[in-house]
C-alpha cells in the first residue's frame, strides 16, 4: 500500500468521516488516494476557512475536525484556523503535504518549516520521516487531539512519504509516556470543595468551555438546582446552562450583564469550572471576586491558579468531578436555603441592571434582529458568529440553552471565523438550522466559502447585522478615543444581497424593521446558503461594557 | 532566584526547539542548558536553569508538563543536589606569566589541554562559583575566548 493510501486508511480507522482542504502539489499523491475512497472532502476556496470548517465540526458535533492543505503558502493559510483552534481548545487534526525529504530545509518550491511555524499553537506536532510512521502517528494524532483538553495536531507530510510503498499495520496501542491527563478528581479535594459550598451563602458557578468538552452541562444543572447556586457562563460557556432559568446570569465578563459581575463581586464563594479566568472575564485581577473563596476545577493543571490564586484547586474532567461533588453534597444532607436571600439579591439587581437597548425610530437595531433570530428559530438554531459587536450582542440577546449550539471564537478572537465555521457546523449537523451571525466587515474576510456553501448545498444563514463599520473598534474609538474613527469606517462595500445572488446563494436586503422576521423566515425556508443583509443602526454600542483594565463591577451602560 | 530543573524527554525530533520555544514564549530565558542521552537511549535528559521567583517556575513547569514529549520535571532541591559544569578558557599567555597561570591552574585543580605560543587552554570542572572565580584570576591575563557547558545536575544519593 502507498503511504497516501495509509493516510487515507489511518483517517477512516481513526473514526473520520468528511475533511475539509484544497489540494496543491506535494498533497496530489493524497488527493489521489482520496479520490478512490468514501470520505466526503469539501473543497474550500481558501485553507483558512478549511481550518474553520474543521473547527466549526468539531464544536458543533464534540467529534475532531480534519482540514488538508498542501505545503508552504497552503500550510501558513492553515495558521489563523489552527491558532484559533488552540485558543479555544477544540481538536482538530491539520495535515499538511510537505517537499520531498531530502529537499527540505533547501528553501525548496512552496517550503515552509509548518512544524516550526505552528509550533507555539499546537497541542502537539509530527513531521513523517518514515512512511512507517503515518498509521501510528494518525492514531496518536486522534488520541491527542481529542482527550484531556484537546487542541489541534499537525502532522507534515512530505510527498515522497506518501509516494513511498508500505505494508499497512494499523496504529498500535498508544504509548505516550509523557502524556497522561488526569481525569478523575481527588476525592480530598471534592470534599473540601463541598464542605466549602455547605458554608457559603453567596455563592455563584463562573462556567467555561470545559463543561461542553467533558458533556457535563446534566452535572452542572443538578449542582446548581441542588445547592440554589447562580450560573454566570463565560463566552465559551454559553448553552452549559439554560438561560431562561432563573438561576441563570448570563454571560459575565466585559461584555457581561451587570447582575453576573455584580454577583461574582459580591460573591463569598467562586467556583470556576472548565474556565481560565481569561483577562476578558476577570478584568482587573486585583479586584475580581475579591470577597469570594475560589474553588477551580480545570483538567489542565497549568490552568490552576495561573491568574487568580485559587482555595481549592480540583484538577480533573468537569463531569467526573461534578458528579462527584454532587454526589459528595448529597451525602452530606445540607438543605440549600442557605443561600435565598442571595438569589433575592441577585433578582434585585436583574430587575434594576436588565440586558436592554433603546429602540430607535426609523432602525433597525441589531439587538433586536439576534432577538429575532431566537423567536423565528424558538432557541433552537445552531448560533455561530463572527467577532466583534455582532459576537457580543449574539451572546447577550438569544436566549441560548444548549451546549454546541453556540459556536464563537474566544480566546483568539478571529473576524472571518464565523461563515466557514457555520458550514462545518452545518456539515456535522444537517438536522440543524444554522445562522451565522456577522458584521459586514468580518463577513468580508471569508466571503469566497460562499462558494463552497453553494456548490455543496449547504444552506447555512449569514445575518449580517451591517453597520457599515469595523464596529467593536469603531465603539473604542467612540468611547476612549475621542471619536476619532480612525480607519474603521467601511461603508464603501458590496451589495451583499447581489454578491449572493452571483455565487448562487439567496440574497435579502432589509433596511425596515417590520421586514426582518419575514426574512429570517424566508431563508430557513429557502432551505439554500443565504445572505441577508441587515442594514442596522451604524453608530449603536454593545453595553454593559467593562473598560479594559477596570474591575468587571465598573460598567458603562446597562443601567434603567 | 535561580531554579535548575531536570527535564525528562522523549528522544524524539523538535523535543528541544518545544522546551526552548516554551521558557522564551512564556517570558523566561534560559540561563543554561545541557541536553544529552540517559541509561535509556529513548530518553534525554535536559537540565535547564532559570532565573525566577517560585510562581512563575510553578507556571513554566505545568506548561512544560504539557508537552507531549516531557515525561518527568524535578526542579531540584540545592540542597540534596550535586551540580557541575565544565569549562574550556584560553588565556592569553607567554614566558612571562605561563609559570603564574599553571599555578593557578593546580590550585583549581584545572588541566591544562592545550599550549600555544601565544596562549594557554584550560580545562575546570566544578560549580557556577568556582569556575567563575577561576575566570576572575585569569581576567588580568587576558581571557580570549571561554566555552562553558552548562551546569548539569543529580540529585545525592540516599544519606
Amino acid at each position: 500500500m502507498k503511504g497516501s493510501e495509509a493516510i487515507i486508511e489511518s483517517l477512516k480507522a481513526a473514526g473520520t468521516e468528511v475533511i475539509f482542504g484544497l489540494p496543491g502539489g506535494v498533497v496530489i499523491p493524497l488527493y489521489d488516494a482520496l479520490f478512490d475512497s468514501d470520505l466526503s472532502h469539501y473543497l474550500v476556496r481558501h485553507e483558512q476557512g478549511a481550518a474553520h470548517m474543521a473547527d466549526g465540526y468539531a464544536r458543533a458535533t464534540g467529534k475532531t475536525g480534519v482540514c488538508i492543505a498542501t505545503s508552504g503558502p497552503g500550510a501558513t493559510n492553515l495558521v489563523t484556523g489552527i491558532a484559533n483552534a488552540y485558543l479555544d481548545s477544540t481538536p482538530i487534526v491539520a495535515i499538511t503535504g510537505q517537499v520531498r525529504s531530502d529537499l527540505i530545509g533547501t528553501d525548496a518550491f512552496q517550503e515552509v518549516d509548518i512544524t516550526g511555524i505552528t509550533q507555539p499553537i499546537v497541542k502537539h506536532s509530527y513531521l513523517i520521516k518514515d512512511p512507517k510512521d503515518i498509521p501510528r502517528v494518525i492514531k496518536e494524532a486522534f488520541y491527542i487531539a481529542s482527550s484531556g483538553r484537546p487542541g489541534p495536531v499537525l502532522i507534515d507530510i512530505p510527498v515522497d512519504m506518501q509516494n513511498a510503498e508500505i505494508d499497512y499495520v494499523e496504529g498500535k496501542k498508544i504509548d505516550l509516556p509523557g502524556y497522561r491527563p488526569t481525569l478523575k478528581g481527588h476525592k480530598k479535594q471534592i470534599r473540601a470543595a463541598a464542605r466549602a459550598i455547605t458554608a457559603a451563602e453567596k455563592p455563584v458557578l463562573y462556567v467555561g468551555g470545559g463543561v461542553i468538552t467533558a458533556g457535563a452541562e446534566k452535572e452542572l444543572q443538578a449542582l446548581a438546582k441542588l445547592m440554589k447556586i447562580p450560573v454566570a457562563t463565560t463566552l465559551m460557556g454559553i448553552g452549559t446552562f439554560p438561560e431562561d432559568n432563573v438561576l441563570s446570569l448570563g454571560m459575565l465578563g466585559m461584555h457581561g450583564t451587570g447582575y453576573a459581575n455584580y454577583a461574582v463581586t459580591h460573591s463569598d464563594l467562586l467556583i470556576g469550572v472548565g474556565a481560565r479566568f481569561d483577562d476578558r472575564v476577570t478584568g482587573k485581577l486585583s479586584t475580581f471576586a475579591r470577597h469570594a473563596k475560589k474553588i477551580h476545577i480545570d483538567l489542565d493543571p497549568a490552568e490552576i491558579s495561573k491568574n487568580v490564586l485559587i482555595d481549592i484547586p480540583i484538577v480533573g474532567d468537569a463531569k467526573n468531578v461534578l458528579a462527584g461533588l454532587v454526589a459528595e453534597l448529597k451525602s452530606m444532607k445540607r438543605d440549600a436555603r442557605k443561600t435565598a436571600a442571595w438569589i433575592d439579591q441577585i433578582n434585585t439587581w436583574k430587575k434594576k441592571h436588565p440586558l436592554s437597548y433603546q429602540d430607535e425610530e426609523g432602525s433597525i437595531m441589531p439587538q433586536f434582529v439576534v432577538e429575532e433570530i431566537d423567536r423565528v428559530t424558538r432557541g433552537n438554531a445552531i448560533i455561530v458568529t463572527e467577532v466583534g459587536q455582532n459576537q457580543m450582542w449574539s451572546a447577550l440577546f438569544y436566549k441560548h440553552k444548549k451546549p454546541r449550539h453556540f459556536i464563537s471564537s474566544g480566546g483568539l478572537g478571529t473576524m472571518g471565523f464565523g461563515f466557514p465555521a457555520s458550514i462545518g457546523a452545518k456539515v456535522g449537523r444537517p438536522d440543524k438550522t444554522v445562522i451565522d451571525i456577522a458584521g459586514d466587515g468580518s463577513f468580508q474576510m471569508t466571503i469566497q466559502e460562499l462558494a463552497t456553501a453553494v456548490c455543496y448545498d449547504i444552506p447555512v444563514i449569514v445575518c449580517i447585522l451591517n453597520n457599515g463599520f469595523l464596529g467593536m473598534v469603531r465603539q473604542w474609538q467612540e468611547l476612549f478615543w475621542n471619536k476619532r474613527y480612525s480607519e474603521t469606517i467601511i461603508s464603501c462595500q458590496p451589495d451583499f444581497a447581489a454578491l449572493a445572488d452571483a455565487y448562487g446563494a439567496l440574497g435579502i436586503t432589509i433596511t425596515e424593521k417590520k421586514d426582518v422576521a419575514d426574512a429570517i423566515r424566508t431563508a430557513i425556508k429557502a432551505k439554500k446558503p443565504a445572505v441577508l443583509d441587515f442594514k442596522v443602526r451604524a453608530e449603536e454600542n454593545v453595553f454593559p461594557m467593562v473598560p479594559a483594565g477596570k474591575s468587571i463591577e465598573e460598567m458603562i451602560g446597562g443601567h434603567k | 532566584m535561580k531554579h535548575t530543573l531536570s527535564v525528562l524527554v522523549e528522544n524524539k525530533p523538535g523535543a528541544l526547539a518545544r522546551i526552548a520555544g516554551l521558557f522564551s514564549r512564556r517570558g523566561f530565558n534560559i540561563d543554561s542548558l545541557a541536553v544529552g542521552v540517559t541509561e535509556d537511549p529513548d530518553v534525554s535528559r535536559m537540565t535547564i536553569t532559570v532565573s525566577a521567583a517560585e510562581h512563575p517556575i510553578e507556571q513554566v513547569t505545568k506548561q512544560l508538563h504539557k508537552l507531549i514529549n516531557v515525561i518527568k520535571i524535578t526542579d531540584l532541591d540545592p540542597e540534596n543536589t550535586v551540580a557541575r559544569e565544565l569549562a574550556l578558557i584560553k588565556v592569553k599567555s607567554d614566558a612571562g606569566n605561563r609559570a603564574e597561570i599553571m599555578q593557578l591552574a593546580e590550585i583549581f585543580r584545572a588541566n591544562i589541554l592545550d599550549v600555544g605560543r601565544n596562549t594557554l587552554t584550560i580545562e575546570i570542572t566544578g560549580t557556577y562559583e568556582k569556575i567563575d572565580a577561576l575566570e576572575r584570576l585569569l581576567f588580568p591575563h587576558g581571557v580570549v575566548e571561554v566555552v562553558r557547558t552548562g551546569r548539569i545536575a543529580i540529585e545525592r544519593g540516599q544519606k
